[in-house]
């Protein structure tokens, strides 16, 4: 067992864990942070992707003692004092989930997506989501979406800023 | 579910503690970075390591860099490092095309360059990328360092030159004049392993071919290279006649397997036409240097 301490959405969280105990699961079973879903667990399907300090990573190919020090942004660190960010908005408005499987892992790479570049075209969406699958095959929508929230102010947030915004603790 | 086995796990703080730790740990410990071959493997028992060092820390290792006449590439640098790096594509194109069409973003942003060469899968396509490029591996050991001609790193299917207690720390291409390189994949979807792939550098004496490298991905080439048509092509000018007989060249002396990519026959095909078609486009991309002007649109 190793002692580790991942910060998420902001707040640091010890936990002893086996060194083999994926990401994906350290959220969703130690954490209880069941909205990164756990999909294909072969980093194909990018359902569990989430941030691992400034990048989306598919949290099912990552160990959790690899975060150890490191600060992760799931799903559930998008709204920001019970604000939604405007990707959530835009899959709301463009109707971008079917099932929503998906949706969790869509939404933080568009939310990565568009910190890097905040008014994308539809072609540069695709090839940004393209390691993600939708198996309702909604990828009209979810494009839609994520325009959606670049036309309402989704670009331009300095990258980690939210990290740490729901708590306002972010250590170093 | 897919879970690894039980292993122990280390975090390296420098090379040199890296180094300590597999010697430390005998020869079932593998080096731990981007861990997106070998995380997979470990879930589905392919892979059973007693322990990871994980390198992820070792920013000694994340560099890119031209220094004179030589792009020296960090083992650690990311695949969307690489692909981010205009000056490693201003110089070899083919790095680009060739990271364009590897995984996806995501896995890009944590899968390394050292990573993917290191676990030597037969459809991977820097291995065929370096091998073109005629790249030099840089090896550290606890005694220091040694170099390996890219070419004789692979010596098997998941097989490298690199022995227990050693890493590979970084990988070198030598920038001469008068050159161009393209890298050509066929693939069923994003994110999968290519069917077959072929990648070419050209160096030119005026119109004759002075130098050249073709590699091979997923079509059954030894250490990934298409030895028999760059002999043929050596000395010979740069024609389209040319090309097409190097294509053929390495179609015959590669040996693919068929699977649920294709038929044998198809690779093999894949194999001729898309070196054909990496030459052209090294072709293209080495002519404008060579008059001194620009590269024209279209090109890239």
């Amino acid at each position: 067992m190793r002692q580790i301490t991942v910060t998420v959405n902001g707040e640091a969280h010890a936990r002893e864990v086996e060194p083999r105990l994926l990401l994906i699961h350290f959220l969703r079973d130690e954490l209880g942070l069941t909205g990164s879903h756990w999909g294909c667990d072969t980093s194909n399907c990018g359902a569990c992707v989430v941030w691992l300090d400034e990048v989306p990573v598919k949290s099912c190919t990552v160990l959790a003692v690899m975060a150890d020090g490191h600060r992760v942004r799931t799903v559930e660190g998008l709204a920001v004092g019970g604000r939604l960010d405007p990707v959530q908005v835009g899959f709301s408005e463009c109707h971008g989930l079917q099932c929503g499987f998906c949706t969790p892992g869509m939404m933080m790479t568009a939310r990565w997506l568009l910190d890097r570049s905040p008014d994308p075209s539809p072609a540069e969406i695709r090839e940004a989501l393209s390691g993600q699958v939708c198996r309702c095959t909604g990828y009209e929508n979810i494009v839609r979406s994520v325009r959606w929230a670049a036309e309402h102010g989704a670009g331009g947030h300095e990258p980690g800023e939210h990290s740490g915004a729901a708590t306002g603790s972010v250590p170093a | 579910m897919q879970v690894p086995a039980q292993v122990e796990y280390e975090q390296a703080a420098s090379v040199e503690h890296a180094l300590d730790l597999l010697a430390r740990s005998g020869p079932e410990a593998r080096i731990l970075a981007g861990g997106h071959s070998l995380i997979p493997m470990m879930k589905l028992r392919l892979a059973q390591p007693e322990t990871l060092i994980d390198i992820n820390g070792l920013s000694e290792l994340a560099f890119l860099e031209v220094t004179g006449d030589e792009l020296r590439i960090g083992a650690l640098t990311r695949h969307a490092g690489l692909l981010a790096a205009a000056g490693a594509g201003e110089h070899f194109p083919i790095l680009h095309d060739a990271e364009r069409v590897i995984a996806d973003p995501v896995v890009r942003e944590w899968g390394t360059i050292g990573g993917s060469l290191c676990q030597a899968d037969p459809s991977e396509d820097l291995s065929a990328v370096f091998a073109a490029l005629r790249a030099t591996m840089v090896i550290r050991h606890p005694a220091g360092i040694r170099t390996v001609p890219a070419r004789e790193f692979f010596t098997g299917p998941y097989e490298t030159v690199v022995a227990p207690g050693e890493i590979l720390t970084e990988i070198r291409v030598a920038i001469r004049p008068g050159g161009g390189s393209s890298y050509q994949k066929v693939g069923r979807r994003v994110g999968d392993w290519p069917v077959g792939a072929a990648g070419a550098a050209l160096w030119l004496d005026g119109d004759v071919i002075s130098g050249t490298g073709i590699g091979l991905t997923a079509v059954g080439a030894r250490h990934f290279v298409a030895a028999e048509a760059e002999e043929f092509l050596r000395g010979r000018p740069a024609t389209e006649e040319n090309f097409g007989r190097a294509g053929q060249i390495a179609a015959e002396n590669c040996q693919p397997v068929s699977d649920q990519r294709g038929p044998a026959e198809y690779k093999r095909h894949l194999a001729s036409e898309l070196t054909t078609r990496a030459l052209r486009a090294a072709l293209r991309r080495a002519a404008p240097r060579r008059a001194g002007g620009q590269r024209r649109p279209g090109d890239g």
